[in-house]
């Protein structure tokens, strides 16, 4: 696969030579500079992926929040998307499983597909489709309802329990795999409002987890935890990781490190990266993505 | 001269804007609340006497002679309602004022006690034949309203005669005058007398009224906010309708009442007068509140709790029948208790449709021929007898009890059902 950098004096190189030459200083010298790379560098495209994304854009209005954006999620595999704010990594995530329809200004053009099935298709049913992927956002957001009600909706309303009993075990192993049934367990009647901004992003993770959605898309679902309540999370990620899918967007290098096997960096709406995580935070093959991951900027 | 200088300089006047507004706000507040006050306090006096009604005691004679029953009369229902019980009435006045002799006199004597005295004692014997015996029965009575106004406010006016003050003081000597609080004003229906005037009828016409309003635009107005804001095409047809329902909640509400008389009476053929054509207008009137408030408590419900259903696979619907209506319901509520008041206290629109008949009879349904409390108060304050007015300014108060029981119900819904998300 071969990158195209448009520019003066860029060249096009392999993208598996680049990963064999990591620790040649003068390559360093010829990283890709220019924002205006169409084609994402590294590892993008996946054999039999769980969703295959191509040429994806996304418009708000007028405006263009992803450009051009190709990129597949494997099977079983931790993604982490990290890129500096407002890059588009919600947007892209929202994509997945058809948020962005409740945006009226919002449209998807390009190609995304879960298991083969374009997601977009007609006959793809956005509340299937949300069953199947399901969705722990930016900011949590419970419902003005009991913790036990916010955990039991999803299996309610697409009948996943038998009886009571049934309900009662899904909620609390939910609440228990998301860390959060110790603190929770003698006010489960206490409206979820009420909890701490850290332990209703968990409780909206056991609200998620509690339908077994195939794939779970993560908004930074750290962002207001403390590294006790992290650690939590990131144990569950990887527990998860067994039978879902996932894909996380997050702030802290460190947790992308720590919890995916791949990293993908968006950059002002394009995707710019894409690899195995510790050779992306070990030896970033664009200038953009060894600036964000240095701290340079972002 | 730094910064602070300048600071320093410009707070004093800053201070000083900031007392003056201040100042202004407080006129303005104590303003409204002094109008407030003077309206409460001119109504208030007025109503008081209302709640007061004059009695008469009186000593009936009810011996088989007096009554020309004969010894073998069987007691049915028929003979007892056969019998004078205005001659009774004034027989007994006759004995309490023996002195009265003269024609003129007898007449004015008459007219101290409420023709409405004797249904009251027909009704009395007519439910208790064993009264009828030589012992006479003792009863307070109502009287005119006249002596009424005179007796409770203590001021002559033109419509009591020098002789019938004589007999009040006399009365008064005997302690046979009284003043209790008034029943009839609750439930009793209209009347050309005063003292047998009510507010039953006009309370249950208003009932029935609003009732038939709640009913219709309460679901009509809460579907089409529902639709308009969840699932309706954001298109140019959409617009037209929502710039048409703000214009509708600024139409004057006469026109609502041309619109019913047109439609509803001559086209529907719904009975005129009735609480249904009534509150089918009224309902029209209502929506566009209802349908606009409505809509804008949909929409302060966070779309983040929308997209948290959406993401977990509810649909559109269940999104909005199981998060977004339950927490927008205390504001339609409210909203709809400000319609329902506004609907209450509507007169225009139902002088339209014939709701300001006189009418004795208490409606006891959709189609009766009923008034309602504000139409009542519209009646009253036109007519000439004093106590007319007390009644007028009772009525007043009574809506104004409701409206704001009904405002406060409203408050409490936003209080109390008020989520924090
Ligand atoms: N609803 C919207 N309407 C219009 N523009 C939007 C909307 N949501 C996002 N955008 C724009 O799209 C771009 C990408 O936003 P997005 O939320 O995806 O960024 P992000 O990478 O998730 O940032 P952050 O890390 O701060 O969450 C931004 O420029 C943002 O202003
Ligand atoms: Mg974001």
């Amino acid at each position: 696969m071969t990158t195209q950098v448009n520019g003066l004096d860029s060249l096009a190189l392999r993208a598996d030579d680049m990963a064999t030459q990591n620790n040649s200083e003068n390559l360093t010298a010829d990283k890709h500079q220019d924002v205006e790379v169409l084609e994402t560098i590294g590892e993008n495209i996946l054999e039999n992926p769980k969703f295959s994304t191509r040429n994806v854009n996304v418009f708000y209005g007028e405006k263009q929040a992803i450009f051009d954006a190709s990129l597949d999620i494997g099977q079983n595999e931790v993604i982490a998307l990290i890129g500096p704010s407002g890059c588009g990594k919600s947007t892209y995530l929202r994509a997945l499983n058809r948020m962005n329809d409740t945006i009226d200004s919002c449209r998807v053009s390009g190609q995304l597909k879960l298991d083969g099935e374009d997601i977009y298709d007609k006959k793809m049913d956005p509340v299937l489709l949300r069953a199947r992927v399901g969705m722990v956002f930016q900011k949590p957001n419970p419902f003005p309802k009991s913790i036990y009600d916010n955990v039991a909706y999803g299996p309610r309303i697409h009948g996943l329990a038998k009886n009571s009993t049934d309900l009662d075990e899904i909620v609390i192993t939910s609440l228990e795999r998301a860390g959060l049934f110790n603190e929770v367990k003698d006010r489960l009647t206490a409206p979820g409002t009420g909890l701490s901004g850290g332990q209703q992003q968990r409780l909206c993770i056991a609200r998620t987890i509690a339908v077994s959605p195939e794939v779970i898309l993560m908004d930074e679902p750290a962002s207001a935890l403390d590294p006790i309540a992290t650690a939590i999370i990131e144990e569950l990620i990887d527990e998860l990781r067994e039978n879902y899918t996932i894909a996380i967007v997050t702030h802290s290098m460190q947790q992308a490190a720590r919890v995916s096997q791949r990293t993908a960096y968006f950059h002002l709406g394009k995707l710019v990266e894409v690899g195995e995580t510790n050779l992306i935070f070990t030896n970033p093959r664009h200038q953009l993505t060894e600036n964000y991951i240095t701290g340079k900027f972002g | 001269m730094n910064n602070t200088e300048t600071v320093k300089n410009s707070l004093k006047k800053r201070y000083a804007r900031e007392k003056r507004f201040q100042l202004y706000g407080r006129m303005a507040v104590w303003t409204g609340f002094i109008f407030l006050a003077i309206l409460l306090f001119d109504i208030i006096t007025k109503a008081t006497p209302a709640f007061q009604a004059t009695e008469i005691f009186l000593d009936i004679p009810l011996d088989p002679v007096t009554l020309e029953l004969q010894a073998d009369t069987q007691l049915d229902e028929e003979t007892l309602r056969a019998i004078d019980y205005a001659g009774l009435i004034k027989k007994s006045l006759r004995q309490a004022f023996p002195e009265v002799k003269k024609r003129k006199d007898k007449k004015l004597l008459y007219k101290l006690v409420s023709s409405g005295a004797e249904f009251k004692l027909r009704d009395m014997v007519i439910n208790n034949p064993q009264l009828i015996g030589n012992k006479p029965l003792s009863l307070w009575v109502l009287a005119d309203d006249d002596v009424d106004t005179f007796y409770k406010l203590e001021t002559v006016t033109s419509r009591i005669k020098e002789q019938q003050i004589g007999f009040i003081d006399k009365l008064k000597q005997d302690d046979r005058i009284r003043t209790s609080f008034n029943t009839t004003f609750f439930t009793h229906s209209d009347s050309r007398e005063p003292e047998q005037a009510g507010i039953r009828g006009a309370l249950m016409g208003s009932f029935w009224t609003l009732l038939v309003t709640l009913l219709i635009s309460l679901p009509v107005g809460i579907a089409a906010a529902v639709y308009l804001e969840e699932f309706a095409p954001q298109n140019k047809f959409t617009d037209f309708i929502e710039i048409n329902i703000n214009n509708l909640a600024a139409v004057p509400s006469i026109v609502f009442g041309l619109l019913g008389l047109a439609v509803f009476i001559n086209f529907f053929g719904i009975p005129r007068s009735a609480p249904l054509i009534g509150g089918l207008v009224l309902s029209l009137m209502t929506l566009p509140t209802i349908i606009i408030s409505s809509r804008a408590a949909l929409k302060s419900v966070p779309p983040s709790i929308k997209e948290a259903a959406l993401g977990l696979g509810a649909s559109h619907m269940q999104t909005v029948f199981h998060h977004v209506l339950p927490l927008a319901m205390p504001g339609i509520l409210t909203g709809a208790i400000i319609g329902m008041a506004q609907a209450l206290g509507e007169t225009a629109p139902l002088l339209m449709i014939g709701m300001v008949a006189f009418i004795v009879d208490v409606p006891g349904g959709f189609l009766d021929s009923a008034t309602v409390l504000p139409v009542q108060i519209y009646l009253w304050s036109d007519s000439p007898e004093r106590a007319f007015t007390a009644l007028t300014a009772a009525t007043i108060l009574v809506l104004l009890g409701f409206l704001a029981v009904m405002n406060a119900i409203a408050i409490y819904l936003r209080k109390h059902f008020e989520r924090r998300w």
